[in-house]
């Protein structure tokens, strides 16, 4: 995958440059918007991650000239502002995921992740797989195998999204932003239950383990450990 | 434990702490205004000194007319005395005969004992006492018209009775005309002033009105707006301007506000990023089985801490300062209490704690979504915290007069009224609880939601337990 990464504190540029090279992706760099805008309207991107407070041209400007541009790479905001509104106003810019520092790496890896599998195209899909498990979306229905799988609406909708990021790492935080769009830290370890709950359901009595808890990262459900 | 969270209600009864005082914001009407008030007093004072002088001096003039018309009387009476004693009745005959003949303002009458008339210009005797103690007015009868007249009686030796009158009918018309314009022209007076008053009211309150709303409006968030100054150069421009110069030192210490938040965030979060990308970075290098490993994975946890501990308080000055107004939309409160009541469900049952939602009617409410769902899950969140097993919480959402009310009450141990206020204060966790996790910040990041959504905070014994409640008082849509 090729990543333009736009930043100017050099440091975290290195470490995120390193970061995402040693995760096997192609990665161009700039310190300041306007060197960040040519590079991203002269090359194709799978995604951009793009600091919020630039020399030069600041990262909401940037996006918003790449959008003026029909440039639809998709746009991971990084930001040392405080949050409260401006998480609004980098989505409103045209960027597609807003991310506070400091962050955790695997955050990051996963919510690039998550972006670049977002824009390969596909035929709408209307029945999610993942190894014996199948997710009907048009009947909101779930299976394992031969067994019917009794799901809350809440319950079925954390299923849906993490098995549309099946095989991928999947955050607390991106759980909680998108499967009940909060964007805060609700200090107790609430998803944790909801998973657990969740693993009840379509873990148990199986052989073969689906969802996965990743140390230090998230959850992933994947159809072979 | 019984006896304490008694006690404890009892305070709570008498002092719930409030966090929130709103700005006043009644109706004046026309009749409240002080210079309709300064206008009435001045015109009640005015009609009654009026009244009182113009009254004085009727009463003085009709005083000295009638006194003139008694000396007039008087002297006539004594010359005729004089004729009487110096001629008799004949003479006094006489003389009255000759005066009658003058014309003129005076009237004659002599009269028999019967009061039959003998001499003089008056047909007969008229409703007059036959008396010589005062002067007496009276009416009497000429060319058809009734006439007043004012005289004195003299008895004669013999029974004749003789009156000596002047005419005052011209006098008593004035007077007549006096009397009944009186009430009509202080009427007269009284509406004018009142309707001058109305005016110069309304004109006073057109003006405050223009500062009342402006504001308004930059009470409801937009700082930019300001007074507007007429060319006048009057006491009003004068309060516009110098409030126009507060305005601006308000903004600019927002402004200033925000650029420090900013700019704190930004120095302290780069830093903390650099931090935390190396303890990342050194971690993955190592067996995570090592001690070493362990004691980067505890420091990184510190740091999620101090971020966490950071933005809670960076929120909690933003919230304070007001910063974050522009956010707010019209937010479907029953969709973020049952999304929080939901997000809480299974942590809550996990630790046998009943979690009731009582919803009523769809409400909406002028909100920040985000920061209302944050207060809300703190609240839940704390009372999941300090409600033991097998307690009961009660999440409830109420529109009661205009007043939305937002509330989580438990049957925990419950926080001693003389600790309600200090509770909301920044990092005070109370001494039992030193030990569960959190950033200590979770009641005062309510407390700064609340004011921000200019609604009130109220902490209050539940009885036993704690009852926490957002009060929202509904803005008239902008």
């Amino acid at each position: 995958m090729r990543i333009l990464v736009v930043e100017d504190d050099l440091e975290a540029q290195r470490y995120l440059v390193n970061g995402l090279k040693e995760a096997g992706h192609v990665v161009d760099d700039a310190a300041d918007g306007e060197l960040g805008l040519t590079l991203a309207l002269s090359r194709p991107y799978d995604v951009a991650i793009i600091d919020r407070m630039l020399p030069r041209m600041d990262g909401l400007k940037m996006v918003e000239e790449l959008r003026e541009h029909s440039n639809v790479t998709p746009v991971l905001f990084l930001s040392a502002l405080s949050d409260v509104d401006d998480r609004v106003k980098g989505l409103k810019a045209g960027g597609d995921d807003y991310l506070t520092k400091p962050y955790a790496f695997v955050e990051l890896l996963a919510r690039l992740d998550a972006l670049m599998r977002r824009r390969q195209p596909g035929a709408v899909k209307t029945l999610l797989q993942v190894g014996d498990l199948e997710l009907d979306l048009l009947t909101r229905t779930a299976r394992r195998g031969d067994v019917d799988i009794d799901l809350q609406p809440r319950e079925f909708r954390l299923l849906e999204y993490l098995m549309r990021h099946a095989g991928q790492v999947v955050t607390r935080t991106m759980l909680l932003e998108s499967v009940w769009e909060y964007h805060f830290d609700p200090q107790t370890n609430v998803i944790d239950v909801h998973i657990s709950r969740l693993r009840a359901k379509i873990d148990k009595g199986f052989d073969v383990p689906l969802l996965h808890t990743v140390r230090g990262a998230g959850y992933m459900i994947r159809a072979r450990g | 434990m019984e006896e304490r969270s008694g006690s404890a209600r009892r305070d709570a009864d008498h002092s719930p702490y409030e966090v929130q005082t709103r700005p006043q914001t009644w109706r004046i009407g026309l009749l409240r205004t002080v210079a309709f008030r300064i206008v009435l007093l001045y015109v009640a004072l005015f009609a009654i000194s009026t009244t009182a002088i113009l009254a004085f001096t009727y009463w003085n003039t009709k005083r000295a007319l009638n006194s003139e018309t008694d000396s007039i009387v008087s002297a006539e009476l004594s010359a005729l005395e004089g004729q009487y004693q110096e001629l008799g009745l004949v003479g006094l005959i006489n003389a009255l005969n000759v005066r009658s003949m003058r014309g003129g303002q005076m009237l004659y009458v002599l009269t028999d004992p019967r009061f039959r008339r003998i001499a003089g210009n008056l047909d007969g005797w008229p409703k007059v006492r036959a008396r010589e103690s005062d002067y007496q007015n009276f009416k009497y009868d000429r060319d058809g018209q009734t006439r007043h007249a004012r005289g004195f009686v003299f008895n004669l030796t013999g029974g004749l009775h003789l009156l000596v009158a002047r005419d005052i009918h011209e006098q008593y018309e004035s007077e007549r005309l006096f009397t009944t314009a009186l009430p009509w022209s202080v009427g007269l007076l009284l509406l004018l002033a009142l309707g001058g008053g109305v005016l110069l009211s309304s004109d006073l309150l057109r003006r405050l009105d223009v500062i009342n709303s402006t504001s308004k409006v930059i009470m409801a968030g937009d700082l930019t707006r300001r007074v507007p100054v007429s060319r006048a150069h009057d006491e009003f421009d004068l309060v516009a301007s110098n409030l126009n110069s507060m305005l601006d030192r308000i903004e600019q210490l927002m402004k200033g506000m925000r650029e420090v938040t900013d700019s704190v965030a930004h120095d302290l979060r780069s830093p903390l990023n650099r931090l935390r990308n190396r303890l990342e970075s050194a971690a993955t290098r190592l067996d995570p089985d090592t001690h070493t490993a362990a004691q980067i994975d505890a420091a990184i946890a510190e740091t999620d801490h101090l971020i966490a501990t950071f933005n809670a308080l960076l929120l909690i000055a933003q919230a304070e300062a007001g910063v974050v107004r522009e956010a707010m939309t019209l937010v479907d409160l029953t969709s973020v209490v049952e999304g929080v009541a939901e997000l809480y469900a299974p942590v809550a049952e996990e630790k046998g704690i009943e979690l009731a939602v009582d919803l009523g009617e769809p409400l909406t409410l002028e909100a920040n979504r985000t920061l209302i769902s944050q207060a809300l899950a703190n609240l839940v969140d704390n009372a999941i915290k300090y409600t033991p097993e097998g307690g009961k919480i009660d999440v409830r959402l109420e529109e009661r007069s205009g007043v939305v009310v937002l509330s989580v009450a438990d049957n925990g141990p419950g926080i001693p009224a003389s600790e309600h206020k200090r509770v909301t204060e920044r990092f005070v966790r109370l001494e039992q609880s030193r030990n569960s996790p959190g950033t200590g910040l979770g009641l005062s990041l309510v407390a700064a939601v609340a004011r921000l959504h200019e609604a009130r905070f109220v902490l209050a014994d539940n009885g036993p337990g704690l009852k926490a409640s957002l009060e929202f008082v509904r803005h008239p849509r902008r």
